[in-house]
Parts: C-alpha cells; structure tokens; sequence
C-alpha cells in the first residue's frame, strides 16, 4: 500500500489567509504577443487517408446511387442511419440492409452566419438534423437545407434531398446537395444552390470584439 | 468504498484571453497556489492528475508529458485524463479514486488549458470532433452543434430566448465579484446579449463563453490525513459520470440522459434522495447560456424545460433558493476548457468553507453539485461535495 508520507505539522497562517486565486499571469495583447522576442509560428503538416469502413462505403455507394441505404437491428428493431455493422446498444451485429426515403423532417437546425474562424460568412448556411422517413424516429443525420428563406425554416418541417447529377456524384454526403421543403410554396424561388440571400433574422450589425 | 476523500486545498490562476505564461507555467503557478493554500509541500503529495483538453490546442503531442513538470509530477505517479469540456470535473474523479482506493493517500489535481496559441482560432482544433467521412465535407463549425442542441431545447419545451439570456447576465454579474474573471460585468443587461451579433442563430455572442487561457489546481487527502491538516475538509460525497453514444444525431439533444445517469450515481454514493431539497449550491457547466438550464435539469434539480422559469423567478441567483455558478462560471470567470471544469470543483470547496468572499452565497450552504459536460455532446461528469 502507500508509503506514509510525512506531513509538515499545521502552523503558520491560517490557510484561508493565504491567497488561492494568483493575479499571476500576464495579459497579452495581440500586437505584443506577435512582436515578443523570440515568439514562434508553426504550422501542422499532417495528411490523412481514410478507410471508410464497411457499413459507410456501403452507405456512400448508395449515395453515389442516389439512394439513402440503413442497417435494420432485429433486436431492438431500430432502422440506423447513419448504418452500422453493429448495434451499439445490443451490442451484437445489424441484421440487414434496408432503403429508407429521402424525405424527413427537420428535427433542429441553426442559421450560422460565421465561418469555424469566426470570419462572417456573406450568406448564411443553415446545418440541420433532419429525421429521415424509414428510418425509426429520432434517427437521421446532420445536412444542410437549401431553397428556402431562413425565415420559413421551422422544426418539423417536412424536407427532401436535392441531389446532384447521378455523373456528378460521386459517392459522398455532398452527393446530396441540401434538403429543401416538400411544400413548394415555403421554397424560395430563383435559388437553386442552397443558399438564400434573404436579411431574415440577419445579424445584428457587428459588434466591436 | 474505501477510504474517505476531502478536499483541502484550492488555487487558481487568473483567466486571460492570452496568457504570457506557457501551458507548464500555468499550472506551475495553479498547483503552487493550491499547495500553500493547505501548507503543504510537493513532498506531501503521493500523485498527480493532470485534466488538459486536446494536443491541437497547443500543437504539442502528449500535452500531458510536456506539462507534468509544471504540475508537480517529478518522480510521482501520474496520468492524464481528456473527456473534452467534461475534463476539469472527470479529473477530480480520477483522482477521487487513487485515494479512495487506498492506492495513495494525498493527490494533486491539476487542470490547465491554453487555448490561446491555436490559430487563427482554436475553433481549427475543434472541427475535428466531427465525423471526419459524413460530417466534416459538409464545412461544419463547432457553433454548430450548439446551436442545434439549443434549438431544439427551445423548440421542444417553446421557451423565450429572453429567459435563457438572463443566465449570461446572472453570471457575468456574478463573476465581477471573481478576482480571477474574465469577463465579469456587473452592469450587463439581458437587452445586450439579445442584441449582440448573431453567431449562429439561436446563438449570440453573448451566450458563448470565451476562449481563455487558464489552470486551476485543487489537493485531495484521504481522511485521516485531512484531519489533521484542517478543521474545515470539503468532503467528495459522490461521483458520477455516463456516456452517450457518438452517434448524435439518433438521440433527442432536448435533455442529456448521460447527465441524468451521472448525478443520480452520485447522489447515489451521497446518500442525496431528494437533490432537490439536499443540494445547496449548483455549478452546472455553463459553456453556453442554455447549457447551464438543460444541465442543471439533467441534474434532477428542475423539471425538464422548467429551468428557465426558475431563472425568471430568481431562484438561481446567488441569493436565491438554489444558487446556481455563483463563482460566474464559463460565461463569466472564462472558459480555458479543463481549468474551467476543475474551477467548479474549487468555487464549491471555497463556498461550503465560507470563503467565497464577494461571491459567498449566504445562508451556511453545506451541499453543492459540480458538473461539467464534453465529447460530442455525449459525456457527463458529477461531483457531489459537502462540509
């Protein structure tokens, strides 16, 4: 077991006389920290080459073929997609394959009018989780919608995936361009390529960092 | 469970924007802090844990090695622990455990994060997280993901944007009394976060902790050591963590279950029937305004989609009936990711010892809850602390 360590005897100050939060570190403002002596830039090079399993290169040869294809469970009966080889909570293997439409509904989705580096995007995008038909409820995955005014965009909203050109596809998630809405009457005309310039909950103007 | 684990001492560095200080600095300074906080020496530390989020940050592989010296862990055992945001709490747990199971008797908990050196911004490390085949072509950013969670909590249970603004407020206000914070502002309204620049509908700037550098150390002790060394130990009463799958868009993001399955093991192992009359003070994770109202209902201590009612009605401030991140948290004091986790640790153990200063929450609270939250949405960490 542990060494018994000996323990300097409690004298002193009392402990909560001492300071425990330090105003140490030294704040740096952009410019200083750039012209600092000796301050350093690197860059990571590193590539990768991916495998894309059994389950996904399955599934991406459906996209490739137009079709949106999930693994059946017979065990808890869940239809997955994004497919699996295994059932994560029976923890035994999928039993099928099955086709599921390319309709769903839009079960969240966000307006992001900012780039991963914070850098303003001129037209906004709108990333959603769309629960696709066939598959069993809840179950989907992560798209973009397209064709329609952000402002008309709505949880529950019933979509279907625009695809591209079958001698354009070419066996990837962007073989489906976007979903848009299978009321014709909430898409937004004269936009065929996902986007919208529409001012709809547009930004605030921009505000000082 | 074996022996009896108490927390005896806690130090923090101030949380920068961009800290001059390297990554091993900061938790030089954090662990030093900590150890005389207690009177204690490196000498009086069986093992160090170490919480620090993703290599990337840094661009230094095996982050954990390059910072062991800075966090004590000369000639000692030592790991490194990573659950993403739910570090800073998961590595009190893993140090928990080294002392409750008799392994050692005292460790060293140390958590530390410089987000600062990424470029152009550390949001390049975190687009990794996503599904590198079906989710990264799609140009993803890790706003994203919030913001869906956050619609859906929204859309799920019909809430006002204006309710769950009120939590940056409250926790702004509450960290200007933090020497350590931030991003502390006693005179922030809930009008300036609903007009602040919309990042990624429903998220403003103003719901969204900023990127820090930072660390936060605090000393566990076995029991009878910690009776020896003070009259005042903050007991570890239960621990608790669950994960859901990486799969997340095949679950409702409207309520973290892993969170519910994290507390109520650790209520379990503190004897907690009801959190709701038992817990005092809650430092639920607060990376996002929502964040803190849908964490704090996997905690059990609301109703689901009931949270922001309690924030309207007052409940949550620091004088009222469950005070919740009186220290400011992630939206106020800063959020250098583990350091911040491990932050709620050290507010609950200076809060139940009465020496939260500016920030103490009045009327003798004798239980809190500390929780954090990571991974692809999917992880839940819980700490469970009384006097």
């Amino acid at each position: 077991m542990s060494p018994r360590r000996r323990l300097r005897s409690v004298e002193g100050p009392k402990p909560e006389e001492r300071p425990a939060i330090l105003l140490g570190p030294r704040y740096l403002r952009d410019k200083e920290f750039r012209s600092a002596v000796g301050a350093v830039d690197f860059a990571v090079e590193a590539r990768y080459a991916w495998d894309t399993g059994v389950a996904i290169s399955t599934y991406l040869r459906g996209l490739k073929e137009g079709k949106i294809l999930a693994r059946h469970c017979r065990k808890c009966r869940r239809i997955l997609v994004p497919p699996r080889m295994f059932c994560e909570q029976d923890f035994r293997p999928t039993d099928r394959w099955v086709e599921v439409q390319d309709t769903g509904r839009v079960n969240t989705f966000s307006i992001c009018y900012v780039r991963w580096d914070m850098e303003p995007l001129k037209i906004p995008e709108i990333p959603a989780v769309i629960e696709i038909d066939g598959a069993s409820p809840g179950i989907g995955f992560m798209h973009k919608l397209g064709e329609v005014d952000p402002d008309r965009v709505s949880v529950g909203m019933e979509v279907q995936a625009v695809w591209k050109p079958p001698d354009e596809r070419v066996g990837s998630i962007l073989d489906i361009r976007h979903f848009r809405p299978r009321d014709a009457s909430l898409r937004e005309k004269g936009s065929s390529r996902g986007r919208t310039k529409s001012t709809a909950r547009k930004p605030a103007a921009r505000r000082k960092r | 469970m074996g022996q009896r684990v108490a927390v005896v001492g806690a130090g923090m560095t101030r949380f920068v924007r961009r800290a001059q200080e390297t990554g091993k600095e900061l938790s030089w300074q954090a662990a030093k802090a900590a150890l005389d906080s207690c009177e204690m020496t490196i000498d009086d530390i069986d093992c160090v844990a170490m919480g620090t989020a993703p290599d990337a940050f840094d661009g230094v592989h095996m982050k954990g090695e390059y910072l062991s010296d800075g966090a004590g862990a000369w000639g000692k055992p030592y790991f490194r622990t990573y659950v993403g945001g739910g570090t800073g709490v998961f590595v009190t747990i893993q140090g928990w455990y080294q002392v409750a199971s008799g392994m050692f008797d005292t460790c060293l908990v140390v958590a530390e994060e410089k987000m600062s050196s990424t470029q152009p911004h550390a949001q390049g490390a975190f687009i990794t997280i996503f599904d590198n085949i079906l989710e990264r072509p799609l140009g993803p950013n890790l706003l994203w993901i919030f913001a869906l969670e956050m619609n859906r909590y929204m859309s799920v249970h019909g809430l006002e944007k204006r309710d769950i603004a009120a939590v940056s407020v409250k926790n702004k206000r509450n960290a200007a009394g933090h020497p350590a914070a931030l991003l502390g502002e006693a005179d922030i309204t809930v009008d300036d976060v609903l007009n602040s620049e919309v990042l990624a509908w429903p998220v403003q700037r103003l719901d969204v902790s900023p990127v820090s550098d930072g660390a936060v150390a605090v000393v566990l002790a076995a029991e009878h050591v910690a009776k020896r060394m003070t009259d005042k130990p903050v007991w570890v009463d239960g621990v608790g963590w669950h994960l859901d799958t990486a799969y997340w868009t095949n679950r409702d993001l409207y309520y973290p279950d892993y969170v519910e399955y994290a507390a109520r093991m650790a209520y379990e192992m503190a004897g907690i029937r009801e959190p709701r009359k038992e817990i005092h003070i809650a430092e639920p994770y607060d990376p996002f305004d929502y964040k803190e109202l849908h964490h704090l209902e996997g905690l059990l201590l609301f109703d689901k989609g009931k949270a922001p009612e309690a924030m309207r009605d007052g409940v949550l401030n620091r004088d009222g009936d469950l005070p919740s991140t009186p220290s400011g948290g992630l939206l106020g004091v800063g959020n250098p990711i583990a350091a911040a986790g491990l932050m709620k640790i050290a507010e609950l153990f200076w809060q139940l010892r009465g020496e939260a200063g500016a920030r103490q929450v009045p009327g003798d609270p004798r239980r809190g809850v500390a929780q954090a939250w990571g991974d692809l949405m999917q992880v839940g960490t819980v700490v469970v602390m009384g006097k």
